[in-house]
């Protein structure tokens, strides 16, 4: 019965997003306002029908309703409650019903949010997210229907693949959908906005925040996902350029260039037609990672099941969203004039560059991921284009990012002495180089020039963001304090996300420098050592999941004889699945990792252990989550809702022209030294 | 002119499109390669796990064996080791070459798993892997008894391909004569 409930709220839903699509669209064309004002109630309506059918789909795995055939391939009688929960999202179906969701909880977000926008824009914006609803939903409903019957019953469920059974895996997959999905709302006002020819600061403005939003989500979930690979994997490592993380970070890159040149526009009115581009491009990019993951076109450790018709229809998807509004934008972005004139040496500029550098590590991304798809195609061979190709071009291509991440919120807009900026802070570029040369030196006790380089450049960040804190509190000459309160949170979500990056950036260049990994084979009562620690093999004894069964060892850590820390790595069977997996354990310090995983008993009464000695891996960790908090506080920043409640009451009466008003500098503006 | 810059995204969508639509419709794991009937490339390089031992083509003369291009940052290749595994324990002799990698990590790659290889040619240049044509990783190359080249297999092997074109071929080969 409940299943059935779900499947009817499914369709209903669907039937929501068609008017929620179609009708304001025609509205918006004749000025309809009745017309217009069915996006803001069709769009409670498909969330409503969403949220039902998703708590439906819940609620069987809950209850191991195995007459629906999604729960019986991805669940199990015994698998405990918050995996059955997550389980709903464990598969290729379940995952599209919460992509769905979340697109609709995104949508019903812009309407709620957008009586600051022209109604006409709003509607238009609504209508666009709906028409991506009703191609997410056709799909689900038409190739991948989640509440599909089985008969007969299964007695009991195929489980959840133990890869997912996991807490870090429990958060990843929602988050990562949360910004795939948020990367629609600036798409749709990209689109709407070019539907209406009208691309002003009030378009940037509204934008913005939600961008910014957008951005961190994906952040948080690419950052999640790595995190879940370092420690689940056990293969020690935290990025491995696969199909499928390419397929997150490149969304990520475009956004990352479009938060940046979203802020041009908005401040000068530069880069219009770019920025709306970016906007298109990175949800365009989202989408191409849903065709990747679930087509099977690429090989990949997250391959969901491949099926050529799902292949084909998301194709199809992909190809009418971004070819129509790829043609929109050819048709109409030639119109948009930037006005706003600056020199080469200005943040603008330096903004610029940033934009063309990520584009450039977007397009090399890109061009590994889809090589083998491409030489495939030509019937050269299906290949895997490797790590090697993509930290020989990222590596040099981010150097000069990091720079311009440090230098740029240190220019002025406009336009710029390079001399006076040269005077102002060579100092600050020395004390960056020494800290280079000095801290892995100090931590390590060696350096190469690439070590060097990338500490250089993560201090000299450190360094500018402090310089500028410091002058931003001293330069009126009244209490530090009160200059610093008076600063913008947008300010802070910008320099808590710079350090944050400046920490993963250090983060990074030590760990692949100086991590250290062996493999061993210990008997009982046999150590090995590794970078000064000793692990020892104590014994291996057996353990019950409750659904699997594991060997877990014992291995004491000592560093100079003195007893650091007991780790349990496992080896885990699940029961139905049969799948082995290794449990690594780790020990986090501020400065190192110690990571063992179990690998398989060798003749003898011995074990073979992998050892890793990872230098500054936690790092990495908090350097990604001060991006995402930093971009989260960004968008919270109160500005943009004082901008919204000020057109509400400018905009009543003349939608299209209230949004041209000239705005009043922002605060983080007029702090600019 | 100026309009043409503005096309430019829409072309590359549908230049990519029409690659992923191919893509799709195409299984293009059969590659007929020009060295299928020819004599296997000769070669000599280091063991991967002891490189003071030189191993190469000579230690498989008069055999049917499978060679393995494989490396540990491919994906694919993690993929397709179960199936090794099942061929080696079939009793078919597998022959790997380690293509451009490192050789901790590829020591790591085997140490993470069962090992189904008789040996591992070590080839960190890609030099062997140029001699025989190799686009990537995995492919799989079958060489009978006279040291001819006999089939090609590019991407990962499937438990089918190896049970209907690696097994029966392995047989056939077997049974013909020097």
């Amino acid at each position: 019965m409940i299943p059935e409930i779900g499947q009817l709220a499914l369709i209903l839903a669907l039937l929501m997003a068609l008017v929620q699509g179609i009708i304001p669209l025609v509205g918006a064309h004749w000025n309809h306002r009745t017309w217009m004002a069915t996006a803001h109630t069709a769009v409670a309506g498909q969330f409503l029908f969403l949220a039902i059918a998703y708590l439906a789909l819940t609620y069987a795995f809950i209850t191991h309703d195995f007459s629906v055939a999604y729960v019986a391939n991805h669940s199990n009688s015994a698998l405990p409650l918050v995996y059955r929960i997550s389980g709903v999202w464990g598969g290729h179906e379940g995952s599209l019903v919460l992509w769905a969701l979340m697109l609709a909880g995104w949508s019903l977000a812009v309407s709620l949010f957008s009586k600051g926008l022209p109604a006409v824009l709003a509607a238009r914006t609504v209508a666009v997210m709906g028409l991506v609803s009703v191609g997410i939903l056709s799909f689900t409903l038409f190739t991948s229907n989640p509440f599909e019957a089985i008969f007969p019953v299964p007695a009991d469920g195929r489980d959840l693949n133990p890869l997912l059974q996991d807490p870090g895996l429990v958060l990843h997959p929602p988050m990562l959908y949360m910004g795939y999905v948020g990367l629609a709302v600036p798409f749709a006002i990209a689109v709407a906005a070019l539907i209406g020819g009208r691309l002003d600061a009030a378009w940037a403005r509204w934008t913005r925040p939600w961008a910014t939003a957008a951005w961190a989500f994906l952040g948080a979930g690419i950052a999640l996902g790595s995190w879940w690979a370092y420690y689940t994997l056990g293969w020690g490592g935290w990025w491995f350029w696969d199909p499928v993380e390419n397929a997150s970070l490149m969304p990520w890159l475009a956004a990352t260039a479009l938060i940046h040149s979203l802020a041009v526009t908005e401040k000068r009115g530069a880069f219009r037609s770019w920025t709306v581009l970016m906007a298109i491009l990175a949800f365009s990019l989202s989408l191409l990672g849903t065709f990747l993951v679930r087509s099977g076109v690429l090989v990949s450790v997250h391959a969901f099941a491949t099926d050529p018709t799902r292949g084909v229809y998301i194709l199809m998807l992909l190809l009418a969203v971004t070819g129509i509004s790829f043609a929109l934008y050819a048709w109409r972005a030639p119109t948009v004039r930037s006005h706003a004139e600056f020199d080469p040496v200005s943040r603008e500029g330096a903004l610029l560059a940033n934009n063309v550098i990520l584009m450039v590590a977007l397009a090399a991304v890109l061009l590994g991921t889809l090589y083998p798809l491409l030489l495939d195609t030509l019937g050269m061979g299906k290949i895997s284009v490797g790590p090697p190709y993509f930290n020989a071009v990222f590596a040099p291509l981010m150097l000069p990012l990091i720079f311009l991440v440090g230098l740029g919120p240190l220019l002025r807009w406009k336009h710029v002495y390079p001399l006076e900026v040269t005077r102002r802070l060579w100092h600050t570029l020395l004390a960056a180089l020494a800290a280079g040369v000095v801290f892995p030196l100090a931590m390590q006790g060696s350096i190469t020039l690439m070590v060097v380089l990338g500490t250089a450049l993560g201090f000299w960040i450190i360094f500018t963001v402090a310089r500028d804190l410091y002058g931003r509190a001293t330069q009126r000459g009244g209490n530090p304090l009160t200059a610093l309160g008076k600063t913008s949170a947008g300010y802070y979500g910008m320099t808590i996300s710079h350090v944050g990056f400046a920490i993963l950036v250090i983060g990074i260049t030590l760990l692949m420098a100086f991590e250290q990994e062996q493999d061993v084979r210990l008997g009982y009562g046999q150590s090995h050592t590794l970078a000064g620690y000793t692990y020892e093999l104590r014994e291996t004894y057996g353990v019950r999941g409750p659904n699997y069964e594991a060997i877990e060892a014992r291995i004491v850590v000592t560093r100079d004889g003195e007893f650091v820390t007991e780790l349990f790595p496992q080896r885990r069977v699940y029961r139905v699945q049969t799948q082995p997996m290794a449990q690594a354990a780790y020990q986090t310090r501020f400065t190192r990792d110690i990571f063992v995983a179990l690998g398989e008993p060798l003749p003898g009464e011995t074990w073979s252990l992998r050892l890793y000695h990872n230098p500054f891996q936690v790092w990495l960790w908090i350097g990604a989550t001060l991006i995402v908090l930093g971009g989260l506080m960004a968008a919270a920043d109160r500005r943009y809702r004082v901008f919204a409640r000020r057109t509400r009451e400018k905009s009543t009466d003349a939608p299209d022209k209230a949004s041209t008003a000239d705005l009043p500098e922002s605060a983080d503006r007029s702090a600019t030294p | 002119m100026k309009r043409l810059r503005y096309l430019l995204p829409l072309a590359l969508v549908v230049v990519l499109g029409v690659f992923m639509m191919v893509g799709l419709t195409l299984d293009p794991r059969r590659v007929p390669s020009p060295l299928v009937g020819q004599p296997a490339p000769q070669f000599q390089l280091p063991d991967l796990e002891d490189p003071a031992r030189m191993v190469g083509t000579d230690d498989f003369a008069g055999e049917v064996v499978l060679l393995n291009i494989w490396a540990s940052w491919c994906v694919s290749c993690r993929q397709e080791h179960p199936v090794l595994l099942a061929l080696a324990e079939q009793g078919v002799p597998i022959y790997g070459l380690n293509y451009k990698d490192d050789r901790r990590d590829g020591l790591a790659f085997l140490g993470s798993m069962n090992n189904p290889y008789v040996w591992n040619a070590h080839d960190l240049e890609g030099r062997v892997g140029i001699n025989w044509g190799v686009y990537g990783t995995p492919e799989t190359f079958i060489i009978d008894r006279r040291g001819y080249i006999r089939y090609k297999h590019v991407g990962p092997l499937s438990g089918r391909d190896a049970q209907y074109n690696i097994l029966p071929l392995v047989e056939q080969l077997r049974g013909e004569s020097l």
